[in-house]
């Protein structure tokens, strides 16, 4: 048996009360790909910047090839042969691929002879992994997948036989997750390591050698893949039994609830943004949006929440809304029964700094229930709050804690709580469960699905595409401000619907139209 | 969870400043070849030891509790209000307008008219740079900057062309007419028989000061109204989410910011000076916000802050004047304490959160 080439023994890391890390320890071998999986908050990226010198562990010893090495900073990581693809891209946007490359690991002050090395170099990279790039394309104009291969070269450019992707398929199509799938095979071909963390079980299955699973700071196991499920996993994950699909009845759509015709919204900076969408959601049913992030999703959603204004026509059970924004806003949307989960809980549907209580009027904080004349009735509000927390199960039941100190997937519920128990006509969901742990993810399908059963419109628009397979009756895919089709969830695939999400009409060969 | 205990934050770390602000004062005044310790009693004594010395402190504190809060309201919604100075020059102006144009039979009368009138002229200054900052994005702290200038000219102007009586060299207003002189705190103890300085310039104006900030807590913490200015003050985007309208928002909450800084004037012009003259505010604009950040933005913390302050600036006064120290080593002092309870308020929070952290491992 070969010796781990990257060996974590006993790391612990705390943050004031917070114990991030405890006694973790990891044995990669190498030449192989080992996945780190674990829920949002279950220590896996504090780890990773252990291990990339961003943070200096409380005790612990990390060994790369059977040496003993103290990361004391990043250039520590890169020459023990560490290298990290972020989530959000290190890239200088104006800079070419080249340039970027470059950056930091210049040979001298004069740049020509780097920049020449570099060329050299990076072709035989290229050659060797795959990796096709144009070395004189600047960041901004190239695709968000070839920005990301940007990152591996960096990495490898800088000599890193061991190579940590952090959530790397979060930004991609399905299509770009395969490309990235294939050089990640390539380079595990070629004798280097890959540490892969993902939260998505089905990336976990299909590309890693031996996978470990952290919950709360802890390693609760490292298993290889070849002998484990989806199901496993997911339970050591959460501690507990799960439900990887919430069963639901076929949707019974009744009269058309919300019509938008032709809507265009055009940005501060005067790009169009949503380019002349029309759709039609029913009353009892879920219509999915699907699409990767930064194609007009989020402007629609803001839209119709009476977040910023249009143009076209947005009809509400039949009656004319303002789009114009200069009489209708978010209040008076709610007015009209429209009920809205915003992508972003932290920077809109919540206010961070306020109690829960306070939160959970948020909105609707001119109801008559909850005011006396101009000022308000904080004893309804409270107990108005604690029995929507206790049907949601928030945890910790508190009112008086702020939203600051509930997980994500609490804070969510809070959101979700507040806008399904007003009975919305419509409701408006965006990222229902993102950075959302899984048991909590379960309960917010639920509820969503329990609210279209009652008889709600529900136009739910996420990047994961998991997410919209398993809720919508119907799926229109998004890509660059347009609807390019519809789908029924059970006549179209995966693929399909990637290359939809990429911009391309043509449908697969065996998938039904 | 949180990170030190909220006493700690409230009461614990202004004190540690004050304490720090004060050991400097000291090497400061020992550089000198002044005593520290006799200095810091003839401050006690001088603002705290008799009545005459309490009406002071509480005179100058009233000032500061109108413009503390002034910065407060407009601190909720995120917004720096720098202009307190220019409105309260603002708020003079309807103080006297109203003390002179109207021959008032009872002050009391002649009071709430003064309320209005300075509140009302007070908000309309505050009024054209919140305007701008709504509709035009002009940054709030540097139209309000400005426009204390504007103010400043303007009152000289007033005060040179128009106002001025005839014959009288001096840029002041005509004297106030006896009918509308308020109540001293002399006058208002003596029907209890409490003696107090007559000479103290504290007057009823102190107790509306803490009615004000006893309704600024109510419009802060329990109206509908201050909800939306929190929920602005904290997340413009949750505002817009909402339905919150910033506009709204940003006109509303810095016209009772201006309404506050002008009132502050009844105190001053009307309760003291019974005249208008240059540059009636004499910098209490300013020293309210540093009065707001010590006070952390709560009535009860501005209404303490502006004591201390008080008492600083009547002691400080006692100080130049018993032990001949120089007005400017005064302001030094005023200044170190401004410096450390609001400016240098993180420097010290972080030891002192990593102090309760430790102390609370040591525990666990």
């Amino acid at each position: 048996m070969t010796d781990p080439v990257l060996e974590l023994i006993g790391i612990s890391k705390s943050f004031g009360p917070v114990q991030a890390n405890k006694d973790i320890s990891l044995r990669v071998m190498p030449g192989t790909i080992h996945g780190i999986i674990g829920e949002n908050g279950a220590g896996k990226s504090t780890l990773m910047s252990i291990l990339y010198g961003f943070y200096r562990a409380d005790s612990g010893t990390i060994r790369v090839r059977g040496q003993e090495v103290q990361i004391a900073d990043s250039q520590a990581a890169i020459a023990a042969g560490i290298g990290m693809v972020f989530q959000h891209f290190k890239l200088v946007e104006n800079f070419t691929v080249l340039e970027n490359i470059v950056l930091g690991a210049e040979d001298s002050a004069w740049l020509r002879p780097s920049l020449a090395r570099a060329r050299k170099e990076l072709r035989s990279l290229s050659d060797d992994y795959g990796l096709s790039v144009d070395p004189d394309a600047v960041i901004e104009e190239i695709g968000v997948g070839m920005q990301q291969r940007v990152e591996i070269l960096k990495a490898l450019y800088r000599r890193a036989d061991i190579l940590i992707l952090d959530e790397p398929t979060g930004v991609l199509t399905p299509a770009e997750a395969d490309q990235l799938f294939r050089i990640l095979g390539r380079l595990r071909a070629e004798g280097k390591t890959v540490i892969l963390i993902t939260h998505k079980l089905r990336e976990i299955m299909e590309i890693t050698d031996s996978v470990s699973v952290m919950r709360r700071g802890e390693m609760v196991a490292s298993v290889t893949t070849r002998d484990t499920s989806p199901e496993q996993l997911a339970e050591l994950m959460v501690g507990r039994k799960v439900l990887l699909q919430v069963g639901k009845s076929p949707a019974r759509p009744g009269a058309a609830v919300l019509q938008v015709d032709d809507l265009r919204v055009t940005d501060a900076k005067g790009v169009q943004r949503v380019k002349g969408v029309s759709l039609t959601v029913h009353a009892g049913e879920i219509l999915g949006i699907a699409g990767v992030a930064g194609n007009g999703q989020s402007e629609l959603l803001e839209v119709l929440g009476g977040m910023r204004p249009a143009t076209g026509r947005v009809r509400m059970d039949g009656q004319d809304i303002d789009l114009t924004g200069h009489h209708s806003d978010g209040r008076t949307r709610r007015a009209r029964g429209i009920g809205h989960v915003p992508e972003d809980r932290q920077r809109e549907g919540l206010i961070m700094e306020f109690f829960a209580w306070e939160n959970v009027a948020f909105g609707y904080h001119d109801a008559p229930a909850y005011n006396h004349g101009p000022l308000m009735d904080q004893n309804a509000l409270r107990n108005d709050t604690a029995a929507k927390m206790a049907r949601f199960d928030v945890r910790p039941n508190n009112c008086w804690l702020t939203a600051r100190n509930f997980s994500g997937g609490n804070q969510q519920k809070i959101v979700v709580a507040r806008e399904i128990e007003r009975n919305p006509r419509l409701l408006l969901v965006g990222q229902p469960t993102r950075g959302v742990d899984i048991g909590a993810i379960e309960f917010i399908h639920k509820q969503l699905i329990a609210l279209r059963d009652a008889g709600a419109a529900i136009l739910l628009v996420s990047v994961e595409l998991d997410e919209i397979m398993a809720l919508s009756d119907r799926i229109a895919v998004m890509f660059d401000g347009q609807i390019m089709g519809e789908r029924q969830p059970d006549a179209t695939t995966v693929q399909e619907l990637g290359l939809l999400m990429a911009g391309m009409t043509g449908t697969v060969p065996g998938a039904a139209a | 969870m949180d990170k030190m205990p909220k006493w700690a934050d409230v009461v614990l770390l202004p004190l540690i400043s004050l304490l720090l602000a004060g050991a400097i004062s000291a090497l400061v005044l020992l550089a000198t070849g002044v005593n520290p310790v006799a200095a810091l009693g003839v401050m006690i004594d001088g603002a705290l030891g008799s009545t005459r010395g309490w009406g002071y402190t509480l005179y100058y504190a009233t000032n500061f509790i109108f413009t503390g809060l002034a910065v407060s309201v407009a601190f909720h919604a995120r917004l720096f209000n720098i202009g307190g100075e220019g409105q309260a020059l603002l708020g003079a102006v309807g103080v006297t307008l109203a003390c002179l144009m109207i021959p008032w039979p009872h002050w009391t009368i002649a009071l709430l008219a003064a309320v209005v009138a300075s509140a009302l002229f007070g908000a309309a200054w505050a009024l054209i740079p919140a305007w701008l900052q709504a509709k035009r994005g002009s940054h709030i702290v540097i139209t309000t900057i400005m426009f204390n200038f504007i103010a400043g000219a303007l009152l000289n102007y007033l005060l040179v062309e128009v106002m001025k009586p005839a014959g009288i060299m001096e840029p002041a207003s005509a004297n106030f007419p006896p009918a509308v002189h308020l109540p001293n705190f002399a006058d208002m103890l003596a029907p209890f028989g409490i003696p107090f300085s007559p000479e103290a310039p504290a007057n009823v104006a102190f107790l509306l000061a803490l009615l004000a900030a006893f309704l600024v807590w109510v419009l802060i913490w329990r109206t509908r109204l201050g909800y939306e200015i929190r929920a602005f003050g904290f997340s413009e985007t949750g505002a817009r989410y909402a339905g919150i309208s910033g506009t709204r928002i940003i006109l509303i909450s810095m016209l009772i910011s201006g309404a506050l800084a002008g009132m502050m004037s009844v105190n001053n012009v009307m309760g003291e000076a019974e005249r208008l003259v240059l540059n009636s505010a004499e910098g209490a604009g300013f020293i309210g916000i540093a009065v707001a950040l010590m006070g952390r933005n709560h009535p009860v913390g501005v209404v303490l802050a502006a004591v201390l302050f008080g008492f600083l600036y009547q002691g400080g006064a006692q100080l130049s004047f018993q032990l001949q120290i120089p007005t400017e080593m005064v302001t030094i002092i005023q200044a170190l304490v401004i410096l450390f309870t609001g400016a240098l308020d993180q420097m010290i929070r972080a030891p002192l959160e990593r102090a309760f952290l430790s102390l609370r491992k040591a525990r666990a």
